[in-house]
């Protein structure tokens, strides 16, 4: 049973590899049977350790399979399966490889059973997916791509200093509950907020993801927040403090959401808010918590991949992602229309599509455990994220005023890409016992009951009748060219400009100092130069001997001042 | 140019049958809060029309507020490139 050994993420280092080599037809059969064939493998794989092997004194374990993992690991092949077909048009070498390796990083971190093994796909899925970014090949793709990887190799060096830490308090390296009761406890909490996006350690990603290529953006949304949420529910199940910064994520994003103008950005903060919903369960850490986080980050690797998938169609066909630039594409884009509009029901969590079945196990977790004020800001961050994911999205660009743009509907692979994303969005939606026999947990929930589904509709209709009211009455924000500030705004202007200005006194300063020194250095001079002159008069008509008796005289001063330190 | 195609929402009166289906579940949806019965979790769910009104006030305040951040957050859209580009001309200055 050699087979059981090969870890998840093998067959996609491989298929790079191969990817690299190849061109044309054989390179697209290539890159889509790697995760058929990786999915199929490890359908057949059994819970447990699969591979372990000593180094120094610590165990490794680089395969390790049970519940928790293998829910991640299979819709990381899911969406490593949508986003390669999405991108079967590409002929981009650089963008295929790194596509190819980046999901194999998220298999292996997903995978790793000890924090070094963690820690080197934590800084692979850096590595990999930056190329994503600058494959877009402009100024602006690649000054964000840089600020994203220096944040992303900061998280994993904070990484791996709590793993040090960790290995000399436990002894161990093995990956598992951790908890904040420590120091490595807190700095692997840190390096895991970074990757998920915490308040204030959130701009990379609305900052990179909109920056990166049409279908590098779909990449980048399935794996590396996942990863995070997933290192989060291994490590700090049931720590309070999450529940409140999760619920934080799920309310701030959305402000910012309604007043964003590019498309693709409005979704890079509406995936922060919909990490806090998972956060927020994994906080909780209650069973039906835990299965809510788990089912929930699931659902929006696939919702979300297809919502990003459906505006990098509109910025593929039309070359724009404005909202102020998009309007009346439903026009000329059916398709594309109907294949978002099932992305932003799945999003805004509408009975029968398949956020509803996920996030109702969070929400009503809240409420079972007495998170009365936590459960008020998600069902706001609910009404919220169908406000700017449901409606904004698809309204701005398929509707509202008719931009005059004639885009057709994207070609045949990118729409068989988002049409198998919208299928498993209904089918989970209508069918969530697949999905939750998944779970790590029995809990026997059961979200079609009529109080859930009647809360959930009421909440949505109006929170759209709010929207045609606001409309009518032209209080709607309009779309407008414009950057809004948020956090980044401390590193990526406060910070240089103080900076700058710090540097411009220090500058200044060294430069008087310095003028001064010469000054004092000239003075000195000629003062020695008279006085040599003068010796020269005593001693010698010869300039030579003067200056020798002058510095014989500085040894000696010298030795005799040595002579009294010892 | 003339679009010499009529579109589904070109015609008003669609967007009227779109807008008079949405105002006729709402209150579809608002009157079976006195039909069905919930499992009620926590008191404010027994208000009637605590979600409808919730959904409805939340987001007017939401877009309120978003609309209010835009007077003190809102730049040009190349606010950041014009310092970036400047930062890079001076160094070309000072080299």
């Amino acid at each position: 049973m050699w087979m059981i050994e090969i870890p998840a993420f093998v067959p996609f280092f491989i298929g790079a590899l191969i990817t690299a080599l190849t061109r044309g037809t054989l390179r697209s059969a290539i890159m889509i049977s790697v995760p058929i064939i990786s999915v199929l493998h490890l359908w057949m794989i059994p819970e447990g350790i699969h591979l372990q092997f000593s180094l120094f004194e610590y165990q490794l374990t680089p395969y390790r399979v049970d519940k928790l993992s293998l829910m991640f690991g299979y819709v990381f092949h899911i969406a490593a399966f949508i986003g390669i077909i999405y991108s079967l048009h590409l002929r981009d070498t650089m963008q295929q490889v790194s596509a190819m390796l980046y999901a194999g990083s998220g298999l292996g971190a997903v995978f790793a059973g000890d924090l070094l093994t963690l820690f080197i796909f934590w800084e692979l899925l850096a590595f990999t997916s930056v190329f994503l970014i600058w494959a877009r090949r402009t100024q602006r793709s690649y000054v964000a791509g840089m600020r994203y990887l220096i944040i992303q190799v900061l998280s994993g060096v904070i990484l791996l200093a709590g793993t040090l830490f960790y290995a000399a308090e436990n002894n161990t390296l093995a990956f598992g509950y951790i908890g904040l009761d420590s120091i490595a406890g807190w700095l692997i909490f840190i390096a895991f907020g970074i990757k998920c996006a915490f308040p204030i350690a959130h701009n990379w990603l609305t900052d990179a993801y909109p920056e990166a290529t049409v279908t590098g953006t779909v990449f980048l949304s399935a794996f590396t927040t996942k990863v995070a949420v997933y290192a989060l529910a291994r490590a700090y199940p049931g720590t309070e403090l999450l529940v409140y910064i999760g619920a934080a994520m799920t309310c701030f994003p959305i402000f910012f959401a309604v007043i964003e103008n590019d498309l693709r950005r409005v979704l890079a903060y509406s995936l922060i808010n919909q990490v806090g919903f998972m956060v927020v369960g994994i906080g909780i850490g209650t069973a039906l918590a835990i299965n809510g986080a788990v089912s929930h980050a699931f659902n929006d690797v696939i919702f979300k991949g297809l919502l990003f998938m459906s505006m990098g169609s509109v910025l593929q066909m039309t070359g724009k992602i404005n909202g102020s630039d998009l309007g009346g594409l439903y026009k000329t884009m059916p398709k594309t229309t109907i294949l978002c509009i099932v992305g932003a029901a799945s999003i805004s969590a509408f009975p029968l599509f398949s956020g509803f079945v996920s996030k109702s196990m969070v929400m009503a977790a809240a409420l079972e455990e007495g998170f009365d004020w936590i459960w008020l800001m998600l069902l706001f961050a609910s009404a919220g994220v169908f406000h700017h994911a449901g409606i904004k999205i698809p309204y701005f660009a398929f509707f509202a005023h008719d931009s005059g743009i004639r885009a057709n509907d994207p070609p045949k692979n990118m729409l068989l890409a988002m049409a198998l994303a919208a299928s498993l969005c209904i089918a989970i939606g209508i069918y969530p016992q697949a999905l939750y026999a998944l779970l790590p947990y029995d809990t026997g929930y059961n979200p079609y009951d009529a109080t859930h589904v009647l809360a959930q509709t009421q909440l949505l209709f109006f929170s759209a009748l709010a929207f045609v009211w606001l409309n009518l009455k032209r209080m709607y924000p309009p779309e407008l060219r414009s950057t809004n500030l948020d956090f980044e705004w401390f590193y990526r202007r406060a910070f240089p400009s103080v900076l700058k200005n710090i540097f411009t006194l220090i500058w200044q300063a060294d430069r008087t100092l310095r003028q001064e020194f010469k000054l004092k250095l000239a003075i000195y001079l000629t003062y020695i130069a008279e006085k040599n002159n003068r010796i020269s008069g005593l001693l010698s008509r010869n300039y030579p001997s003067g200056n020798m008796a002058l510095w014989v005289a500085v040894v000696l001063a010298s030795y005799l001042f040595l002579s009294f330190i010892q | 140019m003339k679009d010499e195609k009529t579109y589904l929402f070109d015609n008003p009166e669609n967007i009227k049958r779109v807008l008079y289906i949405l105002y006729g579940c709402c209150a579809v949806l608002l009157a079976l809060d006195f039909v069905i019965h919930r499992h009620i979790t926590h008191s404010w769910e027994n208000l009637w029309g605590f979600y409808p009104l919730y959904g409805f006030v939340g987001c007017v305040i939401l877009v309120f507020v978003a609309t209010w951040l835009r007077t003190f957050l809102m730049r040009d859209e190349d606010y950041y490139e014009k310092q970036e580009t400047k930062k890079t001309g001076d160094h070309y200055v000072d080299d």
